[in-house]
């Protein structure tokens, strides 16, 4: 077959198996960068067309323009350009550039209050399909949650569910087509589906046999999609251009038929290299050729849009997609991964200016080649635009075809995917131990009613015993709502188009997560090694905290509290583990806040660590903002002690530190960066790490001159932000964290 | 291990503990500042390291290695430096901590105005790898108004490492109408120039980023008023180390 043609191998020919493609036919690079080619003019004038575009989007508050008209769906749309001619590489949501969508089927009164924040009115008729006829995801929550559920939801005890948005986290396997043609990857969705013909009809058959009829239904849209963009996509792609656009292809029609909270790409730049291999080979393109189709593949993912809520902007600010891009690593044969092609996604950051999406993520090893490493850390030092994740780490669990799903969590690549459970606020849950399940804000009762410590002084048996009966209760209500969401989810807002590119049989897991982390750690240990005094309002409950004496906060490689965090981290878990998951899930955690931490802050009184009541949380599992001060090694390696067998979804540090705290030349920076990459992803080390290159100053000149820093990004809990985007709260919470400067 | 009848304990006294040292000699480095130090450098940045007493952390050798160790495998490249205060003021435990530190093969580097060289500072110098001598300024009489102390010591010091052969980095801070003479800064040079185990010479741009630690402990700040250099001045202060074939950063 022609476009096989020069690639070797057989395994895959003979089933769906990219891994084994990739495996066959990949070549390693150790080279440096030196052979990167700047943007071509054509990617010029469209980076700059877009530039003003977003511009546009930013002044008119956020969201440019939005169609009301339908609910989006892989073939709603007709085909939208930013400049036809100049594009190799096509496709849009909508119509028009920057033009947002609309979602209903994952809830019809959070999609109302997003069009209403931005001027728009829904649509009579949509609005009357989604609230008579049809169904959708939230009211199918809301139509079980028990009472329990819903209190501890107000409460911000639970926050951030995906019972009103589109879950995200799945990645579909946007390679398959490119690599097998739509017809092959059609027919044996057909075969899965007859091989569920014969036997007994149950429910759990019959959803199959269901699901698996959406599935090839979205494969047929995506066809009549890819044709009014002038693409048969029937047979493999046969050059870098075509495999390229049909990796775009996939995941556009994923993000046309729902609005998941992340939309992650995968694992491709090493695949596409073995495309643009060939082509360089043959002659057929030049590098700047190449890298051109890269750029214009970013370029539009970097456009992707959705219309969220101001709630759901709370969560997760700054308008991220997640298109989460997991670069490098290596092999389970111990070959390297890291392509020509990888260098070509961390340049795009040049050639198109920086920018937050797509969320880059360099899976790390010591082993990783010097070049390599070098030119990651300059890109981090120059852009704060990317994040680490420890391969050594994952691969004994994943393989060598993972990718990062959403924020940091790993997963395999069309062969799992993950529920995913947002999180719950630790610290409450020890002030409701405290204060016998009532709320500190509200004085509520949200859990069943128990006798609340009445002490002057904490004591540390009384009250661990207590956090565990309230972290007992919690989590059982926590795993419900999981529980639900999910099946409601599976029923009325189904992925047919990503589930179509996985295997017929896949992995599940179910991720729970925790926010706070460091401020329980801290509170317990001062509760234990300090006196912490309480101080009642008239209701007897516990507003605010006196301590007396000392103790060693998080984040300072203290045995003691680094065993707290252990401790912890691994109760949490071990209390989800005995409960029963939707679809017999493996249940895994993270320690992830996104930009939460500010929203539970704000929800939680006073904890007897000394933070002070409605402040935010440090995000993720950072040491509580201000409090590591003995440099940031002291700091990795208290966050390197949580075991990642608990958490196997995340755990997301964000490190900040300014460029003279790194070293005093470029050089010494980069080679710096990259020893202290390889001092904290050791294979049993440290999982995640954002990376953040900036002085304070920079970041506050930006608070008050945004027109300066249209491209200032950071990285914030397990993605990348554009920092003029953040609301002036985030911003001051940003600036408020540890950022390590030179002594 | 605390049994009363072990010999008395030695104790570093120490002020701070960085982990991550990126400054102070080569690649990343766990760096212990001690605690006192007998000069009064008007520019001296950490004003708060200056009295012997106040130490945030009193640890033995063994206990500070210990925290050192966790640590390890961020300083491949790297190492460990004492610097302070002086630590030479603290020589018994600097022995001790640096033999710890080289037999676990690690880079071992001290940073000192190298005034003192008794004995017990000679065996810490048998176990270190690098020193970082900062001679603050090579005229006799402005170094005693500068720092309150002689310059002969230290230059005594610089010829002893040269006789030893200990790799030395001069560290040299460039202050506007202090140290920025252009002869002073030539005849610094032509002394160092001298000297056969010099490695590298830094000039450190005066800053005052110490000023909030001044504020804190109640002090005035003898140079609140003075500038910052101009980058022109720094480089013709390198250019003078540079014409001399010195290695400069």
């Amino acid at each position: 077959m022609k476009c096989w043609d020069g690639f070797k191998g057989s395994l895959w020919k003979t089933e769906v198996n990219v891994r084994d493609f990739i495996q066959e036919n990949y070549t390693p690079y150790y080279g440096d960068e030196s052979f990167l080619a700047d943007a071509t003019e054509a990617t010029k004038t469209l980076s700059d067309k877009v530039g003003e575009l977003i511009k546009e989007e930013a002044d008119k508050g956020g969201v440019l323009d939005v169609d009301t008209s339908m609910a989006s769906t892989i073939k709603s749309h007709l085909p939208g350009y930013i400049d036809k001619p100049l594009e190799k590489i096509v496709g849009l949501q909508t119509d028009k550039p920057l033009k947002r969508a609309i979602f209903p089927r994952s809830g019809i009164s959070q999609l109302e209050k997003a069009l209403e924040k931005y001027g728009y009115h829904l649509d009579e008729g949509i609005k009357n399909t989604y609230t008579n006829h049809r169904k959708t995801h939230n009211e199918g929550v809301l139509s079980v949650y028990t009472p329990d559920i819903r209190n501890a939801c107000d409460a911000g005890i639970i926050t951030g569910l995906p019972d009103n948005y589109g879950r995200g986290r799945h990645i579909g396997d946007y390679r398959r087509i490119a690599l097998y043609g739509l017809d092959y990857i059609l027919s044996e969705k057909e075969g899965e589906f007859k091989l569920l013909e014969p036997g007994e009809m149950t429910d759990e058959t019959i959803r199959m046999r269901e699901e698996l009829s959406e599935q090839i239904q979205a494969l047929h849209d995506f066809r009549e999609m890819c044709l009014s963009y002038g693409y048969d996509v029937s047979k493999p792609a046969c050059n870098a251009q075509e495999a390229i656009q049909y990796v775009y292809f996939s995941i556009l029609a994923a993000a046309k038929q729902h609005d998941g909270v992340t939309i992650s790409l995968g694992r491709t730049s090493t695949f596409l290299d073995i495309y643009i291999e060939r082509d360089l080979k043959m002659n057929r393109i030049t590098e700047e050729e190449a890298q051109e189709l890269i750029d214009h593949f970013v370029m539009k993912l970097r456009i992707f849009r959705f219309l969220r809520s101001p709630d759901y902007n709370e969560l997760f600010s700054g308008d991220p997609t997640w298109i989460t891009e997991s670069i490098g690593g290596f092999g389970v044969d111990g070959r390297l991964m890291v392509t020509k092609n990888s260098y070509r996604y961390l340049h795009t950051l040049y050639n198109l200016g920086v920018g937050p999406e797509p969320n880059l993520t360099i899976l790390w090893s010591e082993r990783l080649p010097e070049n390599w490493k070098k030119y990651c850390s300059r890109v981090s030092v120059e852009t704060s635009a990317i994040q680490y994740e420890n391969d050594d780490l994952m691969r004994p669990e994943f393989g060598d075809d993972y990718a990062i799903s959403g924020c940091v969590g790993a997963l395999e690549i069309g062969k799992s995917t993950q529920h995913f459970g947002a999180r719950v606020n630790l610290p409450k849950t020890l002030l409701y131990a405290i204060n016998g399940g009532r709320d500190e804000i509200t004085g509520k009762q949200v859990t069943p009613p128990f006798a609340p410590i009445t002490s002057e002084y904490l004591d540390y048996d009384e009250v661990m015993e207590r956090f565990g009966a309230v972290q007992k209760w919690l989590v059982g209500i926590y795993v419900q709502a999981v529980n639900i969401i999910h099946y409601m989810h599976d029923k009325y807002a189904y992925e047919s188009l990503q589930m179509a590119l996985h295997d017929l049989n896949i992995k599940r897991y179910q991720t729970f997560g925790i926010a706070g982390l460091s401020i329980v750690v801290d509170s317990l240990m001062a509760i234990k090694n300090a006196k912490v005094r309480v101080i009642r309002n008239l209701e007897g409950i516990a507003t605010d905290f006196e301590i007396t004496g000392t103790y060693v906060p998080f984040g300072n490689s203290n045995d003691e509290t680094d065993q707290m965090a252990v401790k912890l981290t691994r109760d949490f878990y071990r209390e989800i583990s005995t409960h029963k998951m939707y679809r017999n899930s493996k249940p895994t955690m993270s320690i992830l806040t996104i930009t939460s931490n500010i929203v539970y802050g704000k929800m939680t009184g006073a904890t007897p660590c000394g933070r002070q009541a409605f402040t935010p949380f440090s995000p993720g599992v950072n040491p509580m903002n201000g409090r590591d001060c003995n440099g940031a090694v002291a700091s990795l390696a208290s966050v390197r002690d949580i075991p990642y067998t608990c958490a196997r979804d995340g755990i997301s540090y964000t490190f900040a530190i300014t460029p003279a705290a790194l070293g005093k030349l470029q050089e010494e920076r980069q080679s710096n960066l990259a020893q202290l990459l390889d001092g904290y992803f050791t294979p049993n080390g440290g999982q995640h790490l954002n990376v953040n290159v900036f002085d304070r100053s920079l970041l506050e000149d930006a608070m008050e001159h945004p027109e300066k820093y249209p491209q200032l990004t950071i990285r914030v809990s397990g993605y990348a932000v554009n920092f003029t985007k953040l609301t002036r709260e985030q911003q001051l919470d940003v600036i408020s964290r540890t950022i390590n400067e030179a002594k | 291990m605390k049994n009363s009848e072990t010999p008395k304990k030695v104790i570093g006294k120490i002020h701070s503990i960085e982990s991550f040292g990126t400054v102070d000699g080569p690649g990343i480095r766990f760096v212990l500042f001690m605690q006192g130090c007998e000069f009064r450098c008007l520019y001296c940045h950490n004003p708060d390291t200056q009295n012997l007493d106040g130490a945030a952390y009193e640890l033995t050798p063994e206990e500070a290695f210990s925290r050192m160790k966790k640590y390890k495998n961020f300083y491949k490249d790297g190492g460990v430096t004492v610097s302070g205060g002086e630590p030479l003021l603290q020589p018994t435990f600097l022995r001790e901590f640096l033999k710890l530190c080289r037999k676990a093969g690690m880079h071992t580097a001290i940073d000192t105005a190298g005034a003192y060289l008794s004995e017990g500072v000679k065996a810490v110098l048998e176990e270190t790898d690098l020193v970082l001598l900062d001679i603050k300024c090579i005229d006799s009489d402005i170094h005693q108004s500068l720092t309150g102390k002689p310059l002969e010591p230290t230059l005594v010091f610089a010829e002893y490492l040269a006789q030893k052969g200990i790799p030395v980095w001069i560290r040299y801070v460039l202050v506007p109408g202090l140290t920025d003479r252009e002869d002073l800064i030539e005849k610094h040079a032509d002394f160092i120039a001298g000297l056969q185990n010099v490695e590298l010479v830094e000039i450190l741009p005066f800053h005052k980023l110490g000023t909030a630690k001044y504020e804190k402990l109640g002090r005035k700040y003898p140079l609140k008023d003075t500038p910052t250099p101009s980058p022109e001045q720094v480089q013709r202060a390198k250019e003078i180390y540079l014409s001399r074939g010195l290695k400069v950063k």
